[in-house]
């Protein structure tokens, strides 16, 4: 978008507006608030994580899986995050029975673009880093880490999730699932 | 290693082979999933000498190219050479031991150890030395030090398998009758035969348990539908609802088939005579692409279009679902605790673009760490490992007794030649000789010396006599 030093009073305050609504999501999850994530999602929402490779120097075109094209570790829509949450809603989803604990922390907010501007953002391309932590059971753990790339979307007043790219910093996954949300 | 079966004893850690794999009581000791003794003679025994699947031809379509695979616990190099021949190398240089390869994937000219230096062109020759002449005076016999090559390789439609063992027998032959199930995931879905390909990007993640745990589930049980509630209470079917799997195993006669002397085993659906059901109503393009392909699949295949393959396992660690979704999966050992799961999704190289996309989100939405079908399972075979590790666990053998002694009904197969041992658990819905059958091999594996032994069948007579399946029914003759 700018730099900090040029930044202006409008974009200080949509950042920070931002920086509420991903923490506000991150708290739904957390607190096992499936329903009302959902409602954070259009119903557009393209939820994609690609797999890595290691490929050589020169390249990394290729380090990432591609959207729409290979398989990825996720490469879907609301309907499918929709099933997602109605099977851990059945409780006998064993994977997530019972419920893990997770924590999810939001840092490095970068709003890069807003449009039509900060003062009359519609639509705000943000990228931001994560830190899922898993523990469930009794002593099984898992750390997630990596970098999101989001798209949000006003709709009705409220900002929405219209896209999200979530980049692990993994090549062989080390998590036995990914039964929670990124 | 401890009292190998260089002694004869076949023990391992105090345990005789024949006390762990115990066949007459349906019974296998907790011990062959946690010892880590057990364990280190699996790498011996099993891996170094068994056929395994190391890649898909079409990952390697051109000269140079390469992927970068496993064969049990150890990284390999599949790769196509100048004259497009494909090999299969053991990744470390033969000079230090450095992997001589850390990409995924691409395309080389040669392969260079990061470490001093030494170059392997993609046929394995060792091509270049740094200070050949001053160091080496010139003297180092180049073409001894090449790449460590696998001494047995067979790309069999289109799947690439290898062995480290060169008395192991002919892939087919390892087969045995299992060809026949293993053809129906490997040829196109309308029976012709014709080209598959796997979709970019191969799902790699770490499983906390043995590698046995799927392994042993995918060569026959039917047991474990209470894993799958919570999918099919939300529905993830092909069609988008309702029951994970497809609607043209309804009305069907369920049938299991081991191959005790080899390992494998798969279960499968002997339709009646009135045609599968439409299960994919996707969208047009794609319902129409399968019907199609199930009035050729009668064409091509007459009274076998009955057939409806399911999952299955080729003896030691290579998994399948031939047809929802239609993927491989190879189960690689890393410790007595875990293993690392490897997926490849196939599909019809020939079928339509919305096609492979629809198969492509059905994949994914199904399979691996991320689908809604198998979170379950992996979670299962965790804790079934975690809760057998304790010592009085360790005492205590699990149970593989289902429908032993009891006699399974007959079925009419309509000429169908059926190979393998066949077991009708259309009223019973499940049994457990495709475990007892991977469990022998598994004994065979870690008893014999060699290949001559192993090869049972050569001798003419069978191991399979020595279960006690009651007079299970059997269709066709081969085992």
């Amino acid at each position: 978008m700018t730099t900090a030093g040029t930044r202006n009073v409008a974009q200080v305050l949509l950042k920070h507006e931002i920086e509420e609504f991903l923490y506000h999501e991150a708290e739904l999850l957390d607190e096992r608030r499936f329903a009302e994530w959902l409602e954070l999602l259009t119903d557009d929402i393209r939820y994609w994580m690609p797999m890595r490779r290691n490929v050589k120097f020169g390249e990394l075109e290729r380090e990432f899986t591609r959207e729409g094209q290979d398989i990825n570790w996720f490469d879907e829509g609301k309907a499918t995050l929709e099933r997602r949450v109605s099977q851990i809603l059945t409780g006998v989803h064993w994977a997530e029975e019972p419920l893990s604990r997770i924590c999810h922390m939001v840092s490095n907010v970068q709003l890069l673009e807003a449009s039509p501007s900060a003062e009359e953002a519609a639509e705000v391309a943000l990228k931001c880093r994560f830190y899922i932590y898993r523990n469930r059971v009794e002593t099984e753990t898992d750390h997630l880490i990596g970098k999101r790339e989001d798209t949000l979307r006003k709709e009705n007043g409220g900002w929405k999730i219209a896209q999200r790219k979530i980049i692990l910093d993994q090549n062989v996954l080390l998590a036995k699932n990914l039964t929670f949300f990124f | 290693m401890s009292n190998s079966h260089a002694n004869g004893s076949h023990r391992a850690n105090g345990h005789s082979i024949a006390d762990m794999v115990d066949l007459a009581s349906g019974t296998v000791s907790r011990e062959i999933f946690v010892n880590e003794d057990i364990y280190a003679q699996e790498q011996e025994q099993l891996f170094a000498r068994a056929w395994l699947f190391v890649g898909h031809e079409s990952q390697i379509p051109k000269p140079g190219d390469f992927f970068v695979s496993c064969m049990g616990e150890e990284s390999v190099i599949l790769c196509r050479d100048r004259e497009s021949q494909i090999h299969v190398f053991l990744n470390s240089c033969t000079h230090r031991g450095m992997k001589v390869c850390r990409y995924d994937e691409g395309n080389t000219p040669v392969f260079s150890c990061p470490y001093h230096g030494w170059s392997f062109a993609t046929d394995g020759k060792l091509a270049g030395v740094p200070y050949f002449k001053d160091a080496y005076k010139g003297e180092l016999d180049k073409s001894q030090w090449g790449l460590i090559e696998v001494p047995q390789l067979r790309n069999y439609k289109g799947t690439v398998w290898a062995t480290w063992d060169k008395d192991a027998p002919s892939f087919e032959e390892y087969l045995g009758g299992y060809r026949t199930y293993l053809d129906f995931l490997l040829d196109t879905w309308d029976g012709a035969g014709g080209e598959t390909e796997v979709f970019g990007g191969i799902e790699k993640w770490v499983i906390p348990c043995n590698w046995k745990f799927p392994s042993e589930n995918f060569v026959g049980d039917r047991y474990h539908n209470i894993s799958h509630r919570s999918v099919d209470l939300v529905g993830a079917g092909p069609s988008g609802s309702g029951r994970r799997d497809t609607q043209e195993r309804v009305g069907a006669t369920a049938l299991d088939f081991s191959f005790p002397e080899r390992g494998h085993g798969t279960i499968s659906f002997l339709r009646p005579n009135d045609g599968p059901i439409p299960s994919y109503q996707h969208s047009k393009i794609v319902s129409d692409y399968f019907a199609h392909c199930e009035n050729e699949r009668r064409k091509n295949y007459g009274k076998w279009s009955r057939f409806i393959p399911g999952p299955g396992t080729v003896f030691p660690n290579f998994s399948y679902l031939p047809r929802q979704p239609r993927t491989i999966a190879v189960w690689h050992p890393r410790s007595p605790e875990s293993h690392e799961a490897w997926r490849w999704f196939l599909v019809d190289k020939n079928a339509p673009a919305e096609v492979k996309e629809f198969l492509r989100k059905y994949y994914i939405s199904y399979s691996g760490p991320a689908g809604l079908t198998e979170q379950d399972d992996m979670e299962n075979w965790n804790y079934a490992h975690n809760a057998s590790r304790g010592a009085i666990a360790r005492r205590y053998p699990y149970n593989y007794q289902m429908g032993m002694g009891h006699d399974a009904p007959s079925f009419d197969a309509d000429g169908l030649e059926l190979p393998g041992l066949v077991r009708n658990v259309t009223v019973a819905k499940a049994a457990e000789q495709n475990q007892r059958g991977f469990y022998s091999r598994w004994a065979d594996f870690l008893r014999a010396s060699n290949w001559d032994e192993l090869a049972s069948w050569r001798n003419g007579h069978s191991n399979g006599a020595k279960f006690h399946n009651g007079a299970a029914a059997r269709a066709g003759s081969a085992l």
